[in-house]
């Protein structure tokens, strides 16, 4: 597959939300506001990337070389939580600024199954190491994009009128739904 | 006022049923529920996790220090993934393999570390087991539930384990299934639509 095809099936066609279901809490979780869920994608795209090549050089260079491929799941856990904390230690005394802005949202990438689902990904799909880093950077951008439009959305819906029993989290998930249906006609482009 | 065991139990499975009442741990209630079997077998493997993970973090709660306890929580609940890996891997691999990348991503269900981080930590050995057991046969019924809602509407038939089956079709001859269902966008749609339906009867 060339690159130009990963990168399209990294953004539309296996959008990590709306076509792998990866990173649904924060999705809905940080979808409320336009803000919020701005500061949201940038925090994923950043420490996805380096999650991303990061694990994927352990697993390659430590894990497969000395037999340990069993310990995947725990090692990459440790790796991204302790990568989430290292970032968040190196922004605020470095780029104070950047920090402000990613704020809360830095800490709750840790239990954000999109960034572990993509570190099992890479190694699952046997990616080289220039492609698990254009995909980490793609999928991340494909959080974004959806998490952004859902946002827009959301911020819509807030001015309707809804049933109460679908009020809040069902009406969200069913226009989920309704982006999920938009996306899912890039099926077969790739 | 302190609960009983038994209401410890019975609190997961309606009270505060995961998926539906504490909006947690949506990412396999969506991704493998394209199936009964694939839901059940995934609401199995979390409440296995969710069973070990209560225990031992309940169990080692006087020496965890409260600074780290996140991060023991990770690694306990990440030894208990592995172990489940391992086991799927050696007994039911079919299944392991349509689960695929959901069993790794028990660690970061939020569902698990919520549990550990709310209960667990707070509460004694034997009502976190009760906890943890209830909570997971909760989350099980739920992901089997939307699991056959999905399937019947989407092949117009539920088949569980090779021999219990239903068809659709035998009821209603002109039925023709909607695969719109077992796809991407039918499992936000459903899920929506079975909250609404959990609001509309819980008020």
């Amino acid at each position: 597959m060339g690159y130009f095809e990963l990168i399209i099936a990294c953004i539309f066609v296996n959008n990590i939300l709306l076509a792998q279901f990866l990173g649904n809490c924060p999705f809905l979780g940080t979808s409320k506001k336009m803000e919020t869920a701005v500061g949201m994608g940038m925090a994923v795209i950043f420490v996805l990337v380096l999650a991303g090549t990061i694990t994927w050089v352990i697993y390659t260079f430590i894990l497969v070389k000395f037999g340990l491929v069993y310990l995947r799941t725990i090692a990459f856990i440790v790796v991204i939580a302790s990568l989430v904390q290292f970032v968040e230690m190196f922004l605020k005394k470095s780029i104070p600024a950047l920090y402000a802005g990613l704020g809360i949202f830095l800490p709750l990438i840790t239990t954000n199954c999109a960034v572990m689902g993509v570190c099992v990904l890479n190694i699952d799909k046997e990616f080289t190491f220039l492609q698990a880093l254009v995909a980490s950077f793609f999928y991340a951008v494909g959080f974004a994009l959806a998490l952004i439009l859902f946002a827009g959305l959301r911020e819509r819906i807030l001015l309707a009128r809804v049933p109460k029993p679908l009020q809040d989290t069902s009406i969200a998930l069913i226009t989920a739904g309704m982006i999920s249906l938009a996306f899912f006609a890039f099926q077969g482009m790739v | 006022m302190p609960k009983t065991l038994v209401q410890e139990f019975t609190k997961g499975l309606w009270e505060e049923l995961p998926p539906f009442r504490l909006v947690l741990g949506l990412c396999p209630v969506l991704g493998v529920t394209t199936s009964m079997e694939n839901g059940l077998g995934m609401g199995i493997a979390t409440t296995f996790v969710l069973f070990g993970s209560n225990f031992l973090v309940s169990l080692l709660r006087s020496i965890i220090p409260q600074k780290v306890r996140i991060a023991c929580f990770i690694i306990i609940i990440a030894s208990f993934v592995t172990i489940v890996e391992l086991l799927m891997q050696a007994y039911t691999y079919p299944l392991y393999l349509k689960l695929g990348v959901f069993i790794p991503l028990i660690v970061v269900n939020c569902i698990v570390l919520g549990r550990a981080e709310a209960f667990a930590y707070k509460n004694k050995v034997l009502y976190s087991m009760a906890d943890g057991l209830g909570i997971g046969i909760g989350y099980t019924l739920a992901l089997g539930a939307l699991g056959a809602v999905r399937e019947l509407l989407g092949n117009g038939s539920v088949t569980v384990w090779g021999d219990l089956s239903y068809n659709l079709s035998s009821a209603f001859p002109s039925f023709q299934p909607f695969s719109f269902m077992v796809q991407a966008p039918g499992a936000f749609i459903c899920l929506g639509l079975m909250l609404c339906f959990i609001n509309a009867i819980g008020d």
